[in-house]
């Protein structure tokens, strides 16, 4: 297990180091890795969102996807697997992104703005764990989004096949693409780099289990220091790199890409922490176990897109100006549904339910 | 001794599997507990929370699934 453990540290190091380099090398201002925004960018490729400043077929996504597919075909750890509530992670996810883009960023650019010096980074960190304690309560309760079984073989291989097909569009600059021709969607590291990048993240997240909301939870839940460990190394090392580069700014205001708004700042990240806890990981493990056959994990990452296109297509998302009444309300309305699904997912309604749970049988 | 039950987590994301497991070694006179997992994660974090507690691990392919057996030391 020791192995294993040098692994977290290097993964999340090698993450954070990439995730400040990636901006050097012409990713958006503390974006250089951002799987929420990255999704966003790659539905707005895809002509999903029609924010004209937001549209570019992210290849850190598509690397990270195959590179994960690619180790786990390697290692025996591919299974295409899939049943476990899949339209209920669909709507978990969508309501997850709506927080990401009231907040501007997911759980990994959360750390990666803080490690700039992004103090709104520091609120929404504190919305992120509000909301994993929150959906620690519910595991606590009895939740469930049930069991997943062993599928048909293609279903395994539908999600990184897709995958590798958009790359191609990619590679081919395929008319049917949307390009950013200004704004974070034209900023952008050279496509062999970040696709490089990419890979690279991809094998390791898929070696280690990197997670940004398990590290959390873990530690909450069972004093389980393992996943913290890549967060922390992660934070570190991007701290160093932003130091190193020049590019470290502390304070609130004038912020790359953020807003300075609190409350919604805390908020879009509880939710997004709720709901990526619920979910069994961030983003980027989402993406990770889609790559490696887990079906119920690739509908999340269409959940995601969908949260992302509609979060740009109704006007919900932020932007350095704030967040609109619209997000706002988005916000709370999926409060809201999370909270509805995870109560009738858990046991706490049960006659004597919590105290079922909580005499842990 | 009576043989455990095998308590089964597969097609489980985190962190249920692990739930499953703290819960059982954590019963009062509990000294044995096996669990079916069906994927890599669960296996190692299994393993480490049962080292942690100081408790012995054997790991059985089934399958394509896990049996871990725990025995508390």
């Amino acid at each position: 297990m020791k192995g294993k453990k040098i692994l977290i540290v290097i993964s999340g190091a090698v993450v954070g180091f990439l995730g400040v380099w990636l901006a050097v090398a012409g990713n958006p201002p503390n974006m250089g890795m951002c799987i929420a925004c990255f999704l966003r960018d790659t539905t707005g490729g895809l002509g999903l969102h029609r924010t004209a400043a937001l549209q570019y077929v992210r290849p850190e996504i598509l690397g990270l996807v195959l590179g994960a597919f690619i180790s786990a075909l390697v290692t025996r750890e591919h299974r295409p697997v899939g049943g476990s509530s899949p339209l209920v992670r669909f709507t978990l996810a969508f309501f997850g992104m709506i927080g990401m883009m009231v907040f501007l960023g997911c759980p990994l650019r959360t750390l990666l703005r803080l490690s700039a010096g992004d103090l709104n980074a520091l609120v929404g960190l504190a919305g992120l764990v509000a909301g994993v304690l929150l959906g620690v309560a519910f595991f606590r309760g009895g939740f469930s989004l049930g069991r997943a079984a062993a599928t048909g073989r293609a279903g395994g291989y539908i999600f990184p096949a897709a995958t590798a097909l958009l790359l191609v569009f990619l590679l081919a600059r395929a008319p049917f693409l949307f390009f950013s021709e200004q704004g974070p969607g034209s900023q952008h590291a050279p496509l062999f780099i970040s696709l490089a990048a990419g890979l690279l993240i991809g094998v390791l997240a898929q070696r280690s289990r990197l997670c940004m909301v398990g590290g959390i939870r873990d530690m909450i839940m069972f004093g389980e220091s393992y996943l913290l460990m890549g967060f922390v190394s992660l934070f570190v090392v991007a701290l160093a790199a932003n130091l190193a580069y020049g590019k470290f700014n502390l304070g609130f205001a004038g912020q790359p890409l953020a807003h300075t708004d609190g409350l919604w700042n805390f908020l879009g990240m509880a939710l997004a922490g709720l709901c990526s806890v619920l979910l069994g990981g961030c983003p980027l493990r989402q993406l990770i176990s889609a790559a490696e056959g887990n079906t119920d994990s690739a509908v999340t990452v269409f959940g995601l897109i969908a949260g992302a296109a509609f979060a740009h297509n109704f006007g919900l998302a932020a932007s350095a100006k704030g967040v609109p009444a619209a997000g706002q309300a988005a916000v709370i309305i999926g409060f809201a549904v999370v909270l509805v699904i995870a109560l009738a997912s858990s046991k706490i309604l049960e006659r004597g339910g919590v105290a079922r749970a909580g005499s842990g049988s | 001794m009576p043989e455990a039950e095998v308590k089964d987590a597969r097609g489980m994301l985190c962190p249920e599997p692990l739930l499953i497991a703290k819960r059982e070694m954590e019963k009062p006179g509990v000294s044995s507990v096996k669990i079916l997992v069906d994927n890599a994660t669960a296996r190692e974090n299994i393993t480490r929370l049962a080292e942690r507690m100081k408790w012995s691990v054997v790991v059985d392919s089934a399958g394509s699934d896990f049996l871990i057996t725990l025995e508390k030391k």
